[in-house]
């Protein structure tokens, strides 16, 4: 399965759930995401990414919930709840309230809206547990790749970090400093970055010596072809946007915009010929991988559809306040994206659990 | 293969050239091993070969070096990828990638080979290194000798013909390094790879290596030539080649099965002696009645009176038992160590040894058992005071130290522990004669900075000295010495454990060797019994002289005196 089909459907189901507040709805396709990630997830480190978005997500949506309650709502409501003592603001910090009184209406208004975001987290983290962000780098174009590989060692770079910080603090304690507390850490921070600096360095020579960043030679008129393809294109992308935003360039705009992107692609594929580089067994797109996209490309577009068709059931509403009701065709529509669950080939069974190395820590 | 024309070379700032002098042809398919005591320029010989030095690392090169034809003066290192594959000291920093697969094809990707032939090669490589399980794990969770492994593997995927390693074997347990040698030789043997490999610890090398270019001191010309003719006047020799030369063998037995076939008259001459009887602890200060090598659990039940002598014991572990999210580091582990005595941990890389290190001065809370250092619970110890009952050196001495210069470092160190004024600098003076006040901490040799962080430790004068893995880095004056201070401190009563894959180290140390495998303890005696019974744990001394129980060319030459 090709990741970019994995990151399309996540973020076209998050796409959907932008165009709603039916927390119904909303809970639907965090189901559907939730069952699609258990059923095909692979077994590495990064798939355990989800459980960790969730409970972003939940945060997020507690966090939404605490500021309506401490910090009121401008929603009118009727259903008071609780009255919390208010807190007297001088005159100048007049439409901002500290406390009083909590409705039913504000707290479901906030409900909704935390639900809509939190919904949003977790098909970003259903997208990195399904296929890791190193996977997508990979299927950069070849112009692209070096700096793709940057940026996925610039990643790893934290998790060591943070393992040097343990164990710095850990080797305070040998020396009989308190191995907790703020001041620890501070202390261990200059070794630490010691550490980092020395490893990247000892990084890129290992990279250079593995032959990262070879070039192919290639005659200079190509080079020259390359440089005016990609910065007229950039021009030209940069040139059609004014004019598709300012009211005259109405006609310019288009053709400018498409050209421009047409000479910049242009321009990165020559580049990719400089670099030698051949890929290990690439992610190929295929029918399934298609159809993948498909499935989370028409969640987005019905529901977007549905939204402008019936506003009415995709947000149900909070003055006066009524049950939510599940609209028929739009929970339909978010059950597409269960396909992907059916499609993908089955993830390959898990390594048998060992014991992982503890005499090298880092 | 590898040609060397008059190479001098020299770093930004120095004022001496690091090595000099060099000049010497390695021809193709054979197994070099650079030898030399630390500090004499082994790894910037290495880098001239990959053209890491001077490209990378900056400095002058005069002279040339050729590999293949190719000039490393102007091919950058990563022209130079298709020919040579490098193996730095630390395999961890070497990996660019995730996984195991991804790791084999990352050098072959940067090539430009076709994807037909990378399949080829990953699976070829994957079998050749027995790697093929390992194939979707992720790298971080891989143990130390499979790390090497596949780090050599991912040089090799892209066929070079010279293959540039530095301490391969350092970091790894008698069994792994085994496995990693059998992999080089077979590359030399049925591919024709060059191989240049530096290595502190000879004696699991020497027997493999073709030839061997000697650096003898700093910014002396290296020598290139057979082992035996070499090994007669290095300043580095394996145990094998001391007692070669101790029985006046002539020419030097490199291996021991050529040195057994010679040593029928020395063992004549020592079949009348005994091995000196200075390697039991001194029992008078440690009223503990041994432990049996077996029946760790019956034993403790049917002898209560060793828990009513527990205040003798420095320290005292009883069923413990280790987690680590799911994995049971350790199991049911017991262990006693009584003043005076130095006990080796010994087992392959994730035995746990470390684990146990770290338990008994507090760093990992036992899931179950008790831990008892100098009577108190090290886990809910305050740091303050538990310096005063354990000290740990850890796997990497630099952990420890924080400050800027050593003056700094010893003045804290008096600090954290409550000690006079003074203590810690005399200590490393004891110890070491010749550090300056001056030096930053990183710029010390490997033995400067583990004596520096020795003395840190002891500054608080711990009853109980844990050391983990010690000799790593170490060339054999630095490890001699090494021994010598803590056979000192062993003596003035501090109970020693230290963690360690060094089998030479632990026959001339310990009094009592422990063997760990996969957290549980598997045999627990005096040195001479559990060393001599295992194959992989047996030092050269031992495997020569079997069966009579000799462990160190030290005790032999003591006899023969």
């Amino acid at each position: 399965m090709h990741p970019a089909a994995w990151w399309l459907w996540s973020l076209s189901l998050g796409t959907a759930a932008t165009r709603t507040t039916n927390p119904l709805l909303l809970a639907l396709l965090i189901a559907t995401s939730a069952y699609v990630v258990q059923a095909s997830r692979p077994h590495t480190p990064w798939s355990r990414s989800y459980s960790a978005f969730v409970k972003l997500a939940v945060t997020v949506l507690l966090v939404r919930l605490v500021f309506a309650v401490a910090l009121g709502s401008p929603i009118p409501g009727t259903h008071t709840l609780v009255t919390l003592p208010e807190v007297p603001l001088p005159h100048w910090a007049q439409g901002i309230r500290i406390g009083g009184d909590l409705t039913a209406e504000a707290l479901v208004f906030a409900l909704y809206d935390g639900l809509k975001l939190a919904t949003l987290l977790v098909c970003v983290g259903a997208a990195n547990a399904l296929a890791s962000p190193t996977r997508l780098l990979k299927t950069l174009p070849g112009a692209l790749y070096e700096t793709g590989v940057a940026v996925v060692v610039a990643l790893t770079f934290a998790p060591h970090l943070i393992a040097d910080v343990h164990r710095l603090r850990a080797a305070r304690r040998l020396r009989g400093r308190p191995d907790r507390g703020l001041r620890g850490l501070l202390q261990v921070g200059l070794p630490v970055l010691e550490g980092a600096l020395e490893r990247s360095v000892a990084l890129a020579a290992a990279m250079d010596a593995r032959g990262y960043g070879r070039t192919a030679d290639l005659p200079a008129a190509l080079r020259r072809t390359t440089t005016v393809l990609t910065l007229g294109g950039l021009l030209g992308v940069c040139a059609g946007t004014y004019g598709l935003l300012t009211a005259e360039g109405g006609t310019y705009g288009v053709p400018v915009l498409l050209g421009g992107v047409a000479a910049a692609l242009a321009g990165l594929w020559l580049g990719g010929r400089r670099s030698p580089r051949t890929r290990y067994r690439p992610d190929t797109w295929n029918a399934r991988s298609c159809l993948v996209a498909a499935s989370g490309v028409a969640v987005a577009a019905l529901l977007s559809a549905a939204a402008a068709a019936d506003p009415a059931a995709l947000h149900p509403g909070v003055v006066p306040l009524v049950a939510p009701v599940l609209p028929l065709w739009p929970a339909a529509a978010v059950l597409l994206g269960l396909l992907p669950a059916f499609l993908a080939p089955a993830p390959p069974a898990p390594p048998a659990p060992r014991a992982p190395d503890k005499e090298q820590p880092s | 293969m590898i040609r060397f024309e008059n190479v001098s070379v020299t770093y930004d700032g120095a004022a001496e050239p690091t090595v000099r002098g060099v000049d010497f042809t390695i021809p193709e398919g054979e197994l070099v091993l650079l030898a030399g005591p630390s500090g004499v320029g082994k790894s910037t010989l290495l880098g001239t070969v990959s053209g890491l030095v001077p490209h990378f690392t900056g400095g002058t090169l005069r002279g040339r070096v050729t590999v293949d034809g190719r000039d490393t003066r102007t091919h950058r290192p990563r022209e130079l990828a298709d020919v040579v594959g490098t193996v730095g000291q630390d395999p961890l920093s070497h990996f660019v990638t995730d996984t195991v697969e991804e790791e084999l094809a990352y050098g072959m990707e940067s090539l430009g080979l076709a994807p037909a032939v990378m399949r080829r090669r990953v699976e070829e490589t994957l079998d050749l290194l027995g790697l093929a399980d390992l194939r979707d794990r992720p790298i971080a969770t891989l143990s130390g000798g499979q790390q090497q492994r596949v780090a050599i593997g991912s040089v090799l995927t892209p066929h070079p013909r010279v293959l540039v390693l530095d301490e391969p074997t350092s970091a790894l347990d008698p069994a792994a390094a085994e496995e990693v040698l059998a992999v080089l030789l077979r590359l030399v043997h049925d591919l024709g790879t060059t191989v240049l490999l530096a290595e502190h610890r000879l004696e699991r090398v020497l027997q493999y290596a073709d030839q061997v270019a000697l650096l003898p001191a700093p910014g002396a010309a290296p020598v290139l030539g057979a082992p035996a003719d070499l090994m007669a006047g290095s300043p580095v020799y394996p145990p094998v080649v001391d007692l070669g030369r101790l029985a006046g063998w002539s020419p030097l037995p490199l291996t021991v099965r050529d040195a057994r076939r010679r040593a029928g008259a020395l063992r004549e001459r020592l079949e009348d002696r005994t091995p000196p009887a200075g390697r039991e602890a001194p029992v008078v200060q440690a009223p503990l009645p041994r432990p049996p090598a077996v029946h760790r659990w019956r034993r403790r039940r049917a002898d209560p009176a060793t828990a009513a002598q527990a205040p003798a014991a420095v320290a005292e572990v009883r069923s413990l038992a280790v987690r680590r999210g799911r994995v049971e580091a350790l199991r049911r582990v017991d262990l006693t160590v009584a003043p005076g005595e130095t006990v080796a941990l010994m087992g392959r890389n994730g035995a746990g040894k470390s684990t146990l290190l770290s338990t008994l001065v507090g760093l990992v809370e036992p899931s179950a058992g008790t831990v008892r250092v100098g009577g108190a619970v090290p886990h809910r110890t305050p740091p303050r005071e538990l310096v005063r009952r354990v000290g740990l050196v850890p796997q990497e001495p630099r952990d420890l130290l924080y400050a800027d210069t050593v003056a700094a470092e010893c003045a804290a160190a008096d600090r954290d522990a409550g000690a006079e004024p003074g203590t810690c600098r005399a200590l490393v003076s004891g110890l070491l004669p010749g550090i300056a006040d001056d030096v930053h901490p990183r710029d010390l040799s490997e033995g400067q900075r583990l004596t520096l962080a020795l003395a840190v430790v002891l500054a608080a004068r711990p009853p109980l000295l844990l050391l983990d893995e010690p000799t790593r880095g170490l060339d054999y004056a630095a490890k001699a010495r090494l021994v010598a201070v803590l056979r000192e401190l062993a003596s003035a009563g501090h109970a020693i454990v230290l963690a360690t894959h060094d089998v030479e180290l632990a026959a001339e140390l310990a009094h009592r060797v422990v063997l760990l495998a996969e957290g549980e303890v598997i045999a627990d005696g005096p040195t001479p019994e559990v060393v001599v019974s295992s194959p992989s744990y047996a030092p050269q001394v031992t495997k020569i002289l079997a069966p009579q129980p000799w462990l160190t060319v030290a005790q032999v030459r003591e006899a023969l005196r």
